[in-house]
Parts: structure tokens; sequence; C-alpha cells
């Protein structure tokens, strides 16, 4: 077995340490004595390991799992391109990444002046009025925009009428979440021609109860929405408002600005535009950028400029309130301003050129070997679906899991739902030729497979750490705590060196 | 492949069979393959009223989380408490042991409105062309 795969509790033991701090020079007394009355917990039983072990139980975790740094990463959606390290490294910067969010605002000038430059970028954009840096994630972001959607219609009375809001099938998954947890009401419009949104189910969805309407733009098919401004038009005579959903904002900046094609409010996944390090569960960070009319009730506090020093206004009476603690993941916002000056504004519309450049390479190419439902120009991801492998057994999920073997994270699978068998490939702007070709001719080897060697596809992934795991049995029997196995040396508790 | 023609189709993949009075429902085969593993079935209280064509339930697979939609309403008289601790005989037995509610129908005629075997079997077909 191999020793660091075991739990950091299961190794090392008592008395293993990395820094050996001088014994105390003032008279240790029990903690119950110091503090009478309190209920003080029982010592914890921690790993105690030496700095040696720590390293390399972490270090082969790395290696177990599959990241950017390591390989290609085609996840539909959720733009995984690499993050460059200078990013990292300004972060780390002590006078950020020691920054006290309790500090006064005249000592937190650079910090203050990084969220307040980063909000301006970011307006200018997306077209908008204004910048929240506060939310931590794109799901997040899209509830304080319907919070503030809520909070205009109520300015004006209608907040009790209008509590639907009308989604595309073609939209995030998370979008009707969203709605969900305002107590607000989902309306699904299926897509029309070319899979892009139907003016005429839109028309007939829309009315004096409808709150939004939320477009994914370019929609989950990577297709760029050619209506956008009739959509806009449409919701507005209708009284509503009409939000972005900019997780696919990769594909537009630079290029055109949502703000100017009649949106209200937008949000944008800092982790994937701006290139932050994300998956395995963040920090993100997902800001949301208004109009003018909704400026008012922008998460509190906001930033405010008087004579060149930056302060933090509370005073914000029409505001929907915090919706974060301090101010958002900060050392995420530090990156992506970094990132945003690093290529400025050529370099930025050059990314999304260069992202929509990849993906209709790749499409092309694969178009010969797998069905592509929907023909058109892609914008930064396509959807290709896996149905036409199933007369040989092969299902989509046996692509994905067969593609790992080859050192590809596999792409987005069973999503769109409005696409059978859907892989929906997204390579960014960040991988080479080389790279593309290499992923292009693993997918062309698999279609191939699928033909000859279907029992391959099926058994997948051959080279992995873990083999195929039965996804079924793991959601059904969830095992949630660790529990000591039986006979097991009993690891001590740990002790103080006195 | 060929689906029982005891039951009665919705376009959505549920099933509905009616026996002395009293509906019982599920999803298809065809549903449960499209859905992959079942791991959570949620259903309704008893002596909840449903509207036709409306949700009902929600299903949560490996691949996808999908809403379940009453073939006909009615009102709630059971709910199949096996799938609390054994969501796999949807997968095992989608027409059987797999199935989720019965209840007591507000008109049993609007059952006929619904596709029978074969007409179920052809739109499948249809749709994956």
């Amino acid at each position: 077995m191999n020793l660091e795969r075991r739990l950091l509790i299961e190794q090392g033991g008592a008395g293993h340490r990395g820094p050996e701090l001088p014994g105390c020079d003032v008279p240790e007394r029990p903690l119950a004595e110091l503090l009478p009355g309190v209920r003080l917990r029982g010592p914890l039983r921690f790993p105690q390991v030496s700095e040696p072990e720590v390293v390399r139980h972490f270090i082969e975790l790395s290696i177990l799992n599959h990241h950017i740094d390591r390989g290609m990463y085609p996840l539909g959606s959720c733009t995984m391109k690499h993050n460059p390290k200078i990013n990292d490294e300004i972060a780390s910067l002590p006078g950020f990444a020691l920054s006290h969010p309790l500090a006064s605002d005249e000592s937190s000038q650079g910090s203050l002046r990084v969220m307040f430059e980063l909000q301006k970028v970011l307006a200018e954009i997306t077209g908008f009025a204004a910048v929240t840096t506060q939310p931590s994630a794109g799901a997040q972001g899209e509830m304080t925009g319907l919070l503030m959607i809520r909070a205009w219609h109520r300015s004006r009375g209608e907040g009790e009428r209008r509590t639907r809001v009308i989604v595309p099938d073609s939209a995030h998954g998370t979008n009707p979440a969203s709605v969900h947890l305002l107590g607000w009401e989902t309306v699904t419009i299926p897509s029309g021609e070319h899979a892009t949104i139907d003016l005429q189910a839109l028309e007939r969805s829309l009315g004096d109860r409808v709150a939004a309407v939320m477009l994914t733009v370019p929609n989950t098919l990577g297709l760029f929405e050619p209506r956008i401004l009739e959509v806009t038009r449409l919701a507005h005579a209708a009284g509503a408002q009409v939000y972005m959903d900019g997780a696919n904002l990769n594909a537009l900046v630079g290029l055109t600005r949502p703000g100017d094609l009649g949106f209200d409010v937008m949000h944008i996944n800092l982790h994937k535009t701006f290139s932050t390090p994300h998956g395995g569960g963040g920090p993100g960070a997902g800001p949301v950028a208004v109009a003018r009319h909704l400026e008012p009730f922008l998460p509190a506090p906001v930033i405010e400029e008087r004579d060149g020093k930056l302060g933090l206004c509370h005073d914000r009476p029409r505001s929907v309130g915090r919706v974060h603690s301090f101010h958002g993941n900060f050392g995420i916002l530090v990156r992506a301003l970094a990132y945003i000056l690093t290529l400025g504004p050529e370099g930025l519309s050059r990314m999304s050129c260069t992202a929509i450049l990849n993906a209709n390479y790749l499409m092309r190419r694969l178009a010969k070997s797998y069905e592509l439902p929907h023909a058109e120009h892609c914008m930064h991801e396509f959807v290709l679906s896996g149905r036409g492998l199933r007369k040989y057994g092969v299902k989509t999920l046996d692509v994905a899991k067969r593609l790992l073997d080859f050192g590809v994270h596999a792409p987005t699978v069973y999503f769109p739902l409005i696409v059978e068998e859907a892989l929906m490939i997204e390579p960014t702007e960040t991988e080479t030729l080389d790279r593309l070709d290499h992923f292009a001719e693993a997918m062309e080897r698999i279609a191939e497979e699928a033909r000859t060697a279907p029992e391959i596809l099926r058994a997948a992934p051959l080279t992995t750490p873990s083999r195929r795991l039965d996804e079924g049995r793991a959601a059904r029997e969830l095992k949630l705590r660790w529990t000591a196995p039986s006979g097991a040396p009993d690891s001590a508790p740990l002790t103080r060196r006195s | 492949m060929g689906y029982p023609e005891d039951v009665r189709y919705t376009a959505e993949h549920e099933w509905a069979r009616l026996e002395g009075g009293v509906v019982t429902i599920g999803i298809t085969s065809y549903a449960t393959e499209q859905l992959g593993d079942v791991v959570f079935v949620e259903l309704p209280e008893v002596g909840r009223m449903l509207e036709a064509m409306k949700p009902f339930g929600v299903v949560e697979a490996v691949k996808t989380v999908s809403d379940l939609y009453a073939p006909l309403g009615g009102r709630v008289i059971e709910v199949n408490s096996a799938l609390a601790d054994n969501p796999a005989l949807v997968n095992q037995e989608p027409f059987g042991e797999g199935w989720m509610i019965r209840l007591r129908p507000a008109k049993a005629a609007d059952l006929q409105k619904l596709m029978t075997g074969p007409e179920y079997e052809k739109m499948i077909e249809e749709h994956q062309g």
C-alpha cells in the first residue's frame, strides 16, 4: 500500500511535529482553572505528523487529482483555462495577503483601491453602470441580481405581483435554482430554431406577473443569441427585467457589451473568464454588474471615492443588504485585476477570439467522428452527441471515462439536457494547437474503439489511480465519517511539551 | 423493445395503471435508462391533490435530477415507501416494485387520453431518429 494514501490521522505518531518551540517561560496552569464555569471540551485528537510526512501526503493527493496544471480540462461552461502564476504571486504580496478586513478605511487604501478599480474595469468591460464584488460565486451572483430585481419591482409597487421568471431550456441549470431560492416560480420556455430563444414562446409567457427573463449568452450550446435586442425590448415593454447569466463571458470580452444590448443585470464569474484558480470548490467570485436604475439596490457597503480617498459607505437605505462577510473573496479579486491589467483591452479581446477559434477548430474536426446536433459556428464551446455510439453499446459516459486514460479531463457530459448523450467541450484559449490536436486524436481513437473494441470503453478508465467508480452506490450508501479501523493502535491525543 | 400494454404513457416518460378505481404511477424503463442509477426519489404526502401534468415529485439520478409529472389529476392515497431505503428498485423494476405513487383519479376516463404501449414506443423511436 502507498503509505501516503492513508489519511493524515493514520500517519505519524505521538510527538511527531514540524517546528520545535522552546518551552513556555511562564508556568502552565490548567485551562479549567483559568476559565472556571466554562464548558470546555476534552483534548482533540489531531494528527501528529512531521513536516516531510505532511509534504508527501499533499503532494501525493495532488498527483492523484487531475488539474489544469497537469493536463487539458475541456469542461464545458466551466472555462478551465490556465491561471497565470504571476497573479498568485501578486495576491500573495504581504500588503494584500496580510490585510485585515476590520482595518480602518484609512489603513486599507491599497486593498480598497484594488476592489474599486476592479469594479470600474468590470463595468467598462460589461457596459454597466456599477458593480458589486461581494458575491462569492456565479450562483450567489444570480441570487444577488434577482434580489435587486425584486427590490426594484417593490420600489414600483409591483413586488407582490411579479413572481415569475422566464428561463429558456438552453440556460444554465443554476438559473431555476436561484429563482426557487427567492420563492419565485420558473417558467421554462423551449428553444426555437437553431436552439436559440423562441420569441413567440417568450412573448406568450410575458405578462404582468413576470419579474424577469434570464438569458445565458452564449447559451449552453455555445451559440450566440442573435435576437437579444428583441428579447430585451419585449421584456421591458412587459415591465420585466432582463438578467444575463455571464458564465460564458469568456466568448464576449472586447467583442460586445451586455449593458449595451439592454440587459439590466449580469453576473461575472471571475474564476472562469478572469482566470483565477477554481475547481474543487473554490473560492470563486461572482461580481454582479447593474444598469443605472438598479444601482441604489447594490449590496452594502459600497466603496466611494472622496478627495482621492476611498471609504466604505454604509448609508444605503435601499440596498438589498450584505451578501457576504467583509469584502467577498478578496484574494480572487486581486488576481482578476492583475489578469485584466496584464492583458489590457487588446489582449482581452484576443483572449475571447482565440477561445472561439479553438472551439470551432475542434468542433469541425470532431464532427467527422461524432454527431454535431447544431452545426452553426460556435462561440467558446460546442456540444457533440454520443448517441451515434449507442449501436455499439457505448454511452457518452464511457467516452468521458476513457478520455482520462489520455491525460485529459472529461468534458461536461449529459448537459445541456436538450441534447441526447451530450458532450459539452470548452477548450479555452490557453491550449496550443499541439494540445488541441492531442485531444482531437484521443477523441477520434475513442470513436474508433467504440466500433472495434467497445469493451475497452465500458471498462475505462484503465490507467487512473482509481478505476471506474460505482457512482450509484456512492450516492446511495453515504459514508460521511471516518471511523478508526478495529484493532488499530489508538493515536494518542496531542500532548503539550513542557 | 416493447413496452407493457396494460399501462398508459406520458410524453414525460411516466406510466399509469388503472386497477379497481386506483391508478398506480411510475416511470418507464426508457426513463431509467436515460437517467442512469436512481439515488433518491422525492414523493408527495398521502392526501395531496395532484393536478394533471404538473410536477408531483423529483427523481434524482447520478446523471441528472428530473421532475415527475402526474399523468392525471387526483388524490394521493399511497406512496411507495420502499423507495426511501432502496431507490435502485426504480432501475430494477420500473413497471413493478419500482412504482412511485397510487392515486384516486379525479376523472379515470382521462387515462384514455394517454399513449398506449405501441404509441409510446413509436414516440421513442422517432425521438431517437
